[in-house]
């Protein structure tokens, strides 16, 4: 592998990786997972596909968040130097001890090792759930490894595994993860020193990084612009969006939500008015990609990469969010309902970025409904999905907004069939004329995710998914009848 | 016992070929793949590539000093191509670089001009043009023409299964180091050590004996790499041969693969015929192999894919034809049961079809049929069978009936959701088909302080050989486990070693490290009953110490290494096995191919949605024959794993290649294996334990490949719950049964051909 060349910028990246305080110069794009292995020669994390698919080389990074310090998943492949400037960084070798630690004693006990390549990415994601504040139940323990793929084991008795992991930290209570960790000896001693060293190393970061020329490359996550351009990504003048504190969080100002640009896709899922507003949410955001992408993916970067089928565009488009664009002082909105203009074309100047994205907050007479299907139900790419959005009073809809991805060049926003809508009484008789319009708002073509005519067809399933869904008295049997 | 490298996996300090440390002076090759699947070259310019920065030399067929040819069957296959190119992604030049980054930018300055020929990605078109690899083979027994006639029902149909990519997480690679006087030490991702030795050996024009093909450990094979990894490893011996240098190329996951065989495609006929009882009375059937642009391993798998014809059934009257069919297709390979699924499938589709069209259930027909001891298989070989008993056992466990009530009762009351169930019997012969590779060796040293090292020709991928070779040496010995250490495989220290496929690895080199731990038991004996005064037979040894008629004496191993040396003996031996018994006519197509057979049934349950054409596996129910399994927790991890890829490769796993030639489904965003949430709710796993002789290590039964085919049943139980839904829904038998192909058949669609 490469010896990258040193980058003329004076501020130096630091940050801690396990035990070690690490201080480069190393261009800001590089790569976690190459620094990892090519510079400090630590290859227990491996490289399986460098598009955040299969975990191989999950870490753990460390920040804090109200004081506490706060660890989450990622995958280093997607994961550039810039953005763990002043955090911890955790990998396979920060995680051992003398004796195997709690995830590893109980993968080895449940046999759930075979070729072993894909084994530390695991482990990893098992440490890294000793490590949240997340609730040790069955489901976000898996979560937890959703995003890790084996080739081996048939995960049954990585299954197992993680049950022994969940099941340990049962009797936590209010004890702090990490001190309940480290108490039972689950994971090793150094990092209760973490905490000190790392707000030390944050008194001396000696700024911000800082783009050097005037037409740098906007970064947040990296999770798609590192897929889409990993060998240009590297030496590219970056702007670090995704620490930006004046991009984050998600606030209600009266019935308006804000979310800050750099908020991640598990940030919105943990945030309390999106958890207050959208009782579904958990359902829905485990079908958006997995976990350790979830945790580095930007809400504003699933927007602005202008993907027809971006899960989180479809689910705003119905919701009819603004986009908040800016250029230093200069600001203005966008309705994203009016922001794609072609494929991968949106009415956005290259120097603006997303500031903020907002949307009425729906009311209880409101209801909304996510759909996606794709050949693997989760960590993967929809075939088709959709979002529908209504407004009611009694079964009549005031207002509703429909939107579907897959199905043309940008993520769709079906308006003819949104109007439609309003005003009417819910029946099956509006399904069948609604279903009919929907087919005339669409031009999907064959790919890799499906044929024409599936496409056609699923959205077809989606929109009636989304009528049984909400309205839990149309008849089943006759909604299934309605053929296309 | 665990698998010994439990430790070092978990702590990711276990060693993969890119995590060997690099030596000073290493470059990094890169290949240029065809970026056209089928043409002639009419000009080749690397000028502008050989200037780019940190470039230490391009090079091209014309650098090849031996024989530009790494075929293995069938010499059929270039290292480098010459004048013309047959797939996408087929390498034409290698560029070697003082850094990966530089090689890959300078591959992209390289410029070719290629003449178009036509592109050939149909299995059936390549027959219709003639474009077979090698002559098709027929098996036959009994008289499947003149059967027809008893035959009571008679159905006949087409079956297609497609690829599988084996996604290893660890990518193909190699890395080569000059060793004096032209010598090479090769590091390789390989199931064949001596696949890649050979064929380097051929390329270079160098004798085998200068060439150390070295391998620790794979990061998952599955067949990928058997014979597709000795490219890489070759490509970088050249390198290491013009430049004496380090050479490094570990390839990267779209490389991996774009330019890399996957599991064989198959367009099948059959038809198939059953008396008024539903016993199978004729069998036909004709195997359209989609073997890629050459050789590779097809026409092997092909010949396995004819053993497997009649998977678990015994039928009298078959005649089984099979086309290896050339297509503009990187040349596909060997996948975990290696044709045997391919050929299984097409049964199985028969069945179910005659049980549609008679309107019983599958499994009626298939319990009626299943092979017994003393059967004959269509080649010839008699069969040693468990058939019966894993049904019979599975039946007795798992209730189906009751099962199959309470899938009736869902499907009732549910219109959203529809369940379906199955049985999936299999059978797997155990050898390589070409009889002399069933053999193998191993070389055992005891060092003077009583520690033992282990070599064979066995390449540890995942599968716990390593555990299963220590297991047999700490047994034969009776030692501490921590006595012994297994050895990388390494051709100079074991010659000539058959891959690591076939699911024989463990029996063959385990049986070579039996040979070999005895020979060396037998002469520490010999010389314990010289210092005791008694006979070798009442010398023992237990839990490292030496019995004397079944009594401790206080002399222990370490006590006896130590004698074992003063008194000169060997304490080093170099076993060879070779499975007796096994042979087979090719003119005939009669023999006694395999060692044995391994048998067992599966009952699969799964609910469909039926409104978004999504499912899941709720459960698979497995009654398996393990003979005597030596390590239940490697066994069963094998089975469950195995399954699940076998699953994978019927329902989400979905090459698509467009009419070019170029795979679109080239990385793990638009492939997808199964994830954690995909694989059943409920894998239950019982043990038959079958106490048959059989010539299995330590009796415990081969078991890599014979599970992959539980998967099969996932297919036909997701058709089942289809039909739950629309009992006229007119499906293919094509797979893999991907969401969509699930929704047109619940729509009453026709599935398209994907194509984009």
């Amino acid at each position: 592998m490469s010896i990258l060349g040193a980058s003329n910028n004076l501020i130096l990246i630091r940050f801690i990786l396990n035990k070690k305080e690490i201080q480069t110069a190393l261009p800001p794009g590089t790569l976690l997972l190459d620094f990892i292995r090519y510079h400090q020669h630590q290859m227990g994390t491996k490289i399986g596909c460098r598009e955040g698919d299969c975990g191989a080389c999950s870490v753990l990074v460390g920040d804090f968040k109200n004081k506490n310090l706060h660890y989450q998943s990622a995958t280093s492949c997607l994961t550039a130097l810039g953005n763990v400037h002043g955090k911890h960084v955790i990998s396979i070798e920060g995680l051992n001890m003398a004796e195997l630690n709690l995830a590893q004693q109980a993968m080895k006990d449940e046999s759930a090792t075979q070729c072993g390549f894909c084994t530390p990415g695991f482990v990893v994601s098992l440490s890294g759930f000793c490590l949240t504040e997340q609730e040790p139940t069955e489901e976000n323990v898996l979560a937890a490894i959703s995003g890790n793929i084996c080739r081996c084991t048939g995960y049954k008795s990585i299954e197992k595994a993680a049950g022994t992991v969940c099941k340990s930290l049962e009797n936590r209570g209010n004890e702090s993860p990490i001190d309940f960790a480290i108490r039972k000896n689950y994971l090793p001693q150094y990092l209760t020193e973490i905490p000190a060293r790392l707000l030390a190393l944050k008194q001396n970061l000696n700024g911000a990084l800082q783009p050097k020329t005037a037409k740098p490359k906007f970064l947040g996550g990296g999770t798609d612009l590192y897929v889409q351009q990993h060998e240009t990504m590297h030496h590219e003048d970056i702007d670090f969006l995704f620490d930006q504190s004046d991009l984050k969080g998600i606030v209600q100002k009266g019935d308006i939500c804000e979310i800050g640009a750099a908020s991640t896709v598990t940030d919105m899922l943990e945030s309390p008015v999106f958890q207050a507003y959208f009782p579904n949410l958990k359902q829905i955001g485990k079908l958006v990609s997995s976990e350790p992408i979830r945790n580095i993916a930007t809400i504003a970067g699933n927007i602005i990469n202008a993907s027809p089928i971006g899960d989180l565009s479809i689910f705003f488009l119905a919701l009819d969010a603004k986009i908040h664009l800016k250029n230093g002082n200069e600001k203005r909105m966008v309705p994203l309902r009016s922001l794609y203009l072609g494929y991968k074309n949106l009415d956005r100047l290259p120097e603006e970025i997303v500031e903020k994205i907002s949307f009425k907050l729906p009311d209880e007479q409101s209801k909304i409904n996510f759909e996606k299907v794709c050949k693997r139900t989760h960590l993967d790419i929809a075939s088709v999905n959709s979002a529908l959005f209504v407004e009611l009073e009694e079964n009549k809809i005031l207002n509703a907004g429909l939107s579907a991805g897959g199905v043309g060049p940008v993520p769709l926003f079906l308006p003819k069939s949104s109007a439609f809508l309003s005003g009417k009484t819910v029946s099956i008789e509006l399904l069948e004329e609604l279903l009919e319009l929907i087919q005339t708002e669409i031009s999907p073509i064959s790919d890799v995710r499906g044929t024409e005519t599936y496409k056609r067809t699923l959205l077809h399933q989606l929109v009636k998914a989304h009528f049984s869904v909400m309205f839990k008295e149309l008849d089943v049997k006759q909604l299934m009848n309605l053929s296309l | 016992m665990k698998n010994i490298d439990s430790n070092s996996h978990l702590r990711g300090e276990s060693i993969y070929l890119d995590d060997v440390p690099l030596v000073a002076g290493t470059l990094f090759a890169a290949a240029f793949g065809s970026p056209h699947a089928h043409g002639k070259i009419l000009n080749l310019d690397l000028s502008e590539a050989e200037k780019m920065p940190g470039v230490a030399r391009i090079f091209t067929y014309k650098d090849v000093p031996g024989e530009n040819q790494i075929g293995g069957i069938v010499p059929d296959e270039p290292l480098l191509a010459e004048h013309h190119v047959h797939f996408q992604g087929m390498p034409v030049a290698l560029v070697v670089a003082e850094s990966v980054e530089e090689a890959k930018m300078a591959m992209k300055k390289i410029k070719i001009d290629i003449e178009p020929l036509p592109i050939i990605t149909d299995p059936r078109v390549a027959r219709e043009k003639g474009e077979l690899i090698v002559p098709p083979r027929t098996f036959k027994i009994g008289d499947v023409d003149a059967a027809w006639s008893q035959c009571a029902h008679i159905v006949e149909g087409t079956a297609d299964t497609n690829g599988q990519e084996h996604l290893y997480i660890e990518t193909q690679g190699a890395y080569t180091f000059p060793l004096e006087n032209g010598s090479i030490r090769i590091i390789s991702s390989t199931q064949g050590p001596t696949a890649v030795q050979r064929h380097a050996a051929i390329c270079l024009g160098i004798p085998m004996h200068m060439l150390e093909v070295d391998v620790t450990r794979l990061g998952g094979g599955f067949g990928g790499k058997e014979d597709q990894a000795s490219m890489w490893a070759i490509l970088c011996a050249l390198a290491t041969y013009h430049l004496k240098r380090p050479v490094k190329y570990s390839l990267d996951r779209m490389e991996d693969m774009r330019m890399t065989g996957k599991r064989n495609p198959y367009s099948s006929d059959f038809k198939i015929g059953l008396d008024k009882d539903l016993n199978i009375i004729a069998y036909e059937s004709t195997y359209h192999q989609n073997a890629g642009a050459a050789a590779d391993l097809s026409p092997a798998v092909l010949e396995r894919t004819l053993f497997h014809s009649t998977n678990s059934y015994f039928v009298p009257n078959v005649k089984a034809t099979a086309y290896s069919c050339r297509t503009n297709l990187p040349p596909n390979t060997a996948f975990r049961g290696f044709g045997g699924p391919q050929g299984m499938f097409v049964i199985e589709a028969a069945i179910h079809k005659a049980a549609e069209t008679i309107g019983v259930p599958a499994w009626e027909i298939q319990s009626r049929n299943l092979i017994k001891t003393g059967d004959e298989f269509p080649f010839g070989q008699i069969a040693e069978s468990e058939a019966k008993e894993c049904w019979v056992v599975a039946n007795q466990i798992f209730e189906p009936e009751k099962i199959e009530k309470e899938i009736k009762a869902f499907n009732a009351e549910n219109v959203l959701f529809k369940k379906g169930m199955s049985f999936m019997p299999i059978c797997f012969g155990i050898s390589f088909t070409k009889t002399p590779m069933n053999q193998a060796r191993a070389l055992v040293h005891v060092y003077t302080d009583g520690s033992v090292g282990v070599s064979t020709g066995a390449v540890e991928m995942g599968q716990g050989v390593n555990t299963k070779m220590l297991q047999v040496a700490t047994q034969i010995f009776s030692i501490h486990p921590n006595r012994v250490k297994i050895h990388t495989t390494n051709t100079f220290r074991i010659a000539n070693t058959s891959p690591s496929a076939a699911s024989a690895t463990a029996d063959l080199n385990g049986k070579a490290v039996e040979i070999a731990c005895n020979a060396i038991l037998d002469r520490l004996k010999t010389i314990t009953a010289e210092k005791f005064s008694v006979s070798e037979t009442e010398v023992s040894i237990d839990n490292e110490e030496v019995l004397i008629k079944g009594s401790p004496v206080g002399y222990n191993w370490s006590q006896l290494i130590q004698d074992g040396y003063l008194k000169r003996i060997a304490l080093s031996e170099h076993g060879h096995y070779a499975p007796p018994g096994l042979h087979y006519d090719a003119k005939i197509e009669k023999g006694h191919p395999f060692a044995y057979h391994v048998f067992g049934t599966a009952i699969t349950e799964v609910t469909v949605d039926c409104l978004r054409g999504t499912y899941l596996v709720n459960s698979v129910k497995i009654v398996h024959d393990f003979g005597t399994s030596m390590n239940t927790a490697i066994d069963r991890g094998q089975i469950e794993g195995g399954l699940v890829q076998g699953i994978g490769w019927m329902t989400l796993e979905e090459i698509v290649y467009d009419e070019n030639g170029r795979l679109r489904s080239n990385a793990l965003s638009t492939y997808k294996v199964p994830d954690i949430y995909s694989v059943p709710k409920e894998i239950d796993i019982k043990f038959l334990k079958t106490e048959k002789d059989n010539m299995a290590i330590l009796k415990s039964k081969a078991v890599g490949e014979p599970p992959l085919m539980y998967g099969i049943g996932t297919y036909f139980a997701l058709r089942n719950a289809i039909k739950a839904y629309r009992p006229d829904a007119e499906m293919e038998y094509a797979t893999p049964m991907t969401p969509e192909r699930v929704l047109m058949g619940l729509v009453g669609k026709k599935q398209e051909k994907v194509t984009v």
